[in-house]
């Protein structure tokens, strides 16, 4: 394999090479294509412009806002405890993950802590909804790469996720359980066992992507050394999460950052990859995914008894002051700037979300590859439209 | 020799009639079998189930929705040839299907460059695919094209020498007498099972199948249509019967395909001549023709089943490793096993 | 493209492993612990977990109208009109007490976003989580919900499950 620095070298030298043949030898006409906004490889409205020279991209746009719903704006005419029912619906797929980051921002600015039931609890959620958003990645992964089974194995073994998470929290895609200073309820009983056998089986669902995807001499083919982005061109961009780990930079907030959260609590693991192409963040989010089971497993082993609500005034005022929280997500680093003025509701949010700033990289690493590698480069930076707009 | 004297006309009908069954049985058993059934089981579910008895007549439904669709022609497209575009493909089916013999009298024609002309006529379906692609006046649709049409020739090579090899061995370009010399020879003297080219010609089998499966545009070599990346390539702009038609054509077609394998490979229709003391074909006895297409379906359903699983399994390739593939491993792989047969041949 | 190291079986063939193992196992008869993993849907159906976001049911007796669902709810989807009403005293010869009546509570389940911010702040126990999901409507109209069309839902209303083990009782509902 040849090393990083050569291999970015050569995709330079190809976009370099693509934009003389285009512009001076041959004087030919390039091809602007429209990739979305409705396109299948974009999972939602996306649109990105590229430019061709026979199916090479020679530039490459992304064009966001197809599907802004305007949530910093939302939130500034609703009070706390109904904003997390907007910004859950961000990443749709990760959705109790979204609410975290948020609560914990209002909690700093009411110096509240939540009681350690509570924060193991939310630590599982977070997990679980890791394990269901990244699940459908390594299944739709085979769909943009052409194999079409692989997602309905994720679909299947989501749907077990969706149930331990509709179970708690009462809702399959937007639990909306987060609550200032704790949660909405405890766990229902026999949740331990179910959830520690699902856990099983999505070890069980990682090695069968394993066997059918990632072991595939075809797949590897088509990741390998396709997409690299280099750790300091990764740090420029601002990624963030698997897609800044595959990239050799061992930068996880859920270790790197104090916060009301139990992962300090557990013994795991962070993964990184050196290569940082389409197949090392691919390799990431697997073993991300079997991390998460083992963190979930041993959280529920070490669940504390108490209550889950600190005390909490009954009309929620969250004083004067700024507060900035962020939390590794499930897509990247999510992170909430609130503005309080002593109201019901935030005089602001600042919505910092993972797949805006991963695509951002889009045109540089777009550039000197085909159109099938820009479909695999874009299902491995693994983006969700309601992340990139909100 | 059939009993009843058949007038011309009659003839014909029975071939045109026959013919039209001969594509469209062998697809329908693929859509329904394969692409209903099998790849819902192997996504653990369980695929259509409402329309009529285990979602039997779902084919049926689906044939009656497109039907009623509209058919749209983009206003750019060059009308004609976008409308003409989906019979080619069709046709290329029916042509290649007329070679094939199903039993010692049931064919639809037999002459002695059967291979040969099996070999030429496969590749209509290309012309129509690369018209379809250009025609759409689509971005998409034209890259689709493009990529059928570069493919589809880089795989027509590897085919013909794999096929090659079984010409050689048999000394006969004509597949009638391709299956009788697959059952009449003997193992070393043993007839148990005839002699099957699948045993010596392995090689030729495997890259005739890889071949057959990139020829059909299935995954791991379904680039030109690519419904992630292209959309639906050069059917991207179709709509109501025309997609029908090709939807028909390719499954038809990796019938008819999965029927010529089992003919080079497999033994045809035959079942070892020595069973019955046969020995030439005209000894072979009547029921042979309602026997033998029996057989050659049942062989064509496991061959189609084969290229369905891979279709299910597999990721794609992309287009250049789709190409480096075609012409670093499988053509000289087939030359060598042409050359390997060659000489066994004369050894022997 | 890099080389791979070749793995002992190769991964094209342990692919194919996968799916045909899926295969036999929906082939398998539902007794052998095969079959499907999806539902056929009006044919059988799959029952949601108790504490499931379905559908509200309201228990009109004790709606004091005091507004605090509407207020809370984010997207406005609750509509509640009340009176003032005489009731008879608790005691006897005391002086009649003054009650909120409802007339009019609708919800709106086009608008509705399943929250559940509604059912959390009642503070009189007047509006409940059913898990009963299949009230979808032809027209969209039909999907406001009157007063005595939720107060049907509160059959379906299950009893709150049980908390796992070290939770804390919590009070009220």
């Amino acid at each position: 394999m040849t090393d990083l620095a050569e291999r970015q070298k050569l995709s330079y030298i190809a976009a370099q090479a693509a934009d003389a043949r285009l512009n001076v030898e041959l004087e030919t006409e390039g091809m602007t294509l429209n990739i979305g906004p409705q396109h299948p490889a974009t999972h939602g409205t996306l649109r990105i412009i590229v430019r061709l020279d026979g199916e090479q991209v020679v530039w490459a746009e992304p064009s966001a806002g197809y599907m802004h719903r305007g949530y910093e704006k939302l939130t500034e005419v609703r009070t706390f405890p109904q904003i997390t029912t907007l910004v859950n619906r961000i990443d749709w797929l990760g959705s109790f993950a979204n609410e975290v980051p948020f609560i914990l921002a209002a909690e700093k600015l009411m110096e509240i802590e939540a009681p350690p039931r509570t924060q193991h609890i939310r630590t599982i959620l977070f997990e679980l909804s890791r394990i269901a958003n990244v699940s459908l990645f390594l299944g739709d992964l085979g769909v943009q790469l052409g194999a079409v089974t692989p997602v309905f194995y994720a679909f299947r073994d989501r749907e077990y996720v969706l149930n331990l998470i509709e179970s708690v929290t009462g809702g399959r895609f937007h639990p909306n359980f987060d609550r200032i200073g704790g949660l909405l309820d405890d766990l229902p009983a026999g949740f331990i066992t179910e959830c520690k056998q699902v856990m099983k089986r999505l070890r069980a669902f990682c090695d069968e992507i394993e066997d059918l995807l990632f072991g595939n001499e075809i797949f590897q083919a088509r990741l390998r050394g396709i997409g690299v982005i280099p750790a300091d061109v990764a740090k420029q961009y601002g990624l963030s999460g698997a897609n800044l780990r595959a990239s050799g930079v061992d930068f996880d907030l859920r270790r790197d950052q104090v916060l009301p959260l139990a992962y300090d609590k557990v013994d795991w693991k962070v993964w990184t990859h050196p290569d940082g192409d389409s197949w090392a963040r691919c390799w990431v989010r697997l073993q991300e995914t079997r991390e998460a089971t083992k963190i979930v497993d041993q959280l529920l082993d070490t669940l504390p008894a108490g209550p889950i609500m600190a005390k909490v005034p009954r009309i929620i005022k969250v004083p004067e002051g700024e507060a900035w929280v962020s939390t590794e997500n499930p897509l990247g680093e999510m992170g909430y700037y609130v503005v309080s003025k002593g109201d019901l509701g935030p005089f602001r949010v600042k919505i910092r979300s993972a797949s805006f700033n991963n695509i951002s990289v889009v045109p540089w690493v777009l550039r000197g590859v085909y159109v099938p590698d820009v479909i695999s480069i874009l299902a491995s930076l693994y983006f969700i439209l309601g992340d990139i707009d909100r | 020799m059939l009993a009843v004297e058949i007038p011309y006309w009659g003839q014909s009908l029975i071939r045109v009639l026959a013919g039209a069954l001969a594509v469209l049985v062998p697809a329908g058993t693929i859509v329904y079998l394969f692409l209903f059934k099998m790849m819902s089981f192997m996504q653990s579910r369980l695929g259509p189930m409402e329309a009529g008895p285990y979602g039997s007549l779902q084919l049926a439904a689906e044939v009656g929705k497109w039907m009623q669709k509209e058919d749209i022609t983009p206003a750019k497209a060059d009308r004609r040839v976008f409308r003409a575009a989906p019979l080619i493909v069709l046709v290329s089916t029916f042509v290649l299907v007329a070679v094939v013999p199903f039993g010692p009298d049931a064919y639809f024609t037999q002459f002695d460059a059967g291979v040969f002309y099996m070999l030429a006529v496969s590749s209509i379906s290309t012309l129509g695919i690369l018209l379809a692609g250009w025609s759409s006046a689509n971005k998409y649709s034209l890259l689709g094209g493009l990529r059928a049409a570069g493919q589809l020739i880089a795989y027509e090579l590897p085919m013909v020498l794999s096929v090659l090899g079984v010409v050689i061995q048999a000394g006969t370009m004509n597949l009638q007498a391709i299956v009788f010399k697959q059952n009449t020879d003997s193992i070393f003297g043993w007839d148990g099972i005839g002699y099957p080219y699948i045993l010596t010609q392995f090689v030729g089998f495997l890259i005739f199948m890889i071949a057959v499966q990139a020829e059909l545009t299935q995954a791991p070599f379904d680039m030109p249509v690519a419904e992630s990346e292209l959309v639906s390539g050069y059917m991207t702009e179709y709509s109501g019967f025309r997609f029908l038609i090709f939807f028909i054509a390719e499954f038809a077609t990796a019938g008819v395909f999965a029927l010529i394998a089992s003919v080079l490979f497999l033994g045809g229709w035959g079942v070892p001549f020595a069973w019955f003391d046969w020995t030439t074909i005209d000894s072979v006895d009547d029921w042979m023709n309602v026997a033998g297409p029996l057989l050659m379906l049942a062989k064509m359903t496991v061959l189609a089943g084969i290229i369905m699983w891979v279709r299910f399994t597999y990721p794609r390739f992309r287009e250049d490793q789709l190409q480096r593939f075609a012409w670093k491993v499988l053509i000289p792989l087939s030359l060598a096993n042409i050359m390997v047969t060659a000489v066994c041949k004369v050894v022997w | 493209m890099g080389r791979v190291r070749k793995p002992q079986i190769p991964g094209l063939l342990k692919g194919l492993a996968v799916t045909a193992r899926t295969l036999a196992e929906t082939l398998k008869p539902k007794k052998l612990g095969g079959g499907a993993v999806t539902v056929q849907y009006p044919h059988e159906k799959e029952t949601p977990p108790i504490r499931a976001r379905g559908v509200i049911g309201l228990r009109e007796e004790n709606c004091t109208v005091c507004m605090l669902c509407v207020r809370s709810c984010p997207d406005w989807c609750i509509y509640i009109e009340g009176h003032k009403e005489l009731a008879p005293p608790r005691r006897a010869g005391g002086a009649p007490r003054k009650v909120n009546k409802l007339d009019r509570f609708d919800i709106d389940y086009a608008l509705c976003m399943y929250c559940g911010i509604c059912v959390e702040v009642c503070p009189f126990e007047a509006i409940f989580w059913s898990p009963e999901y299949e009230f979808s409507e032809p027209r969209i109209a039909d999907l406001l919900h009157d007063m005595s069309r939720l107060g049907e839902w509160m059959e379906t209303v299950p009893e709150a499950p049980a908390l796992e083990a070290g939770a804390e009782k919590k009070k009220g509902k």
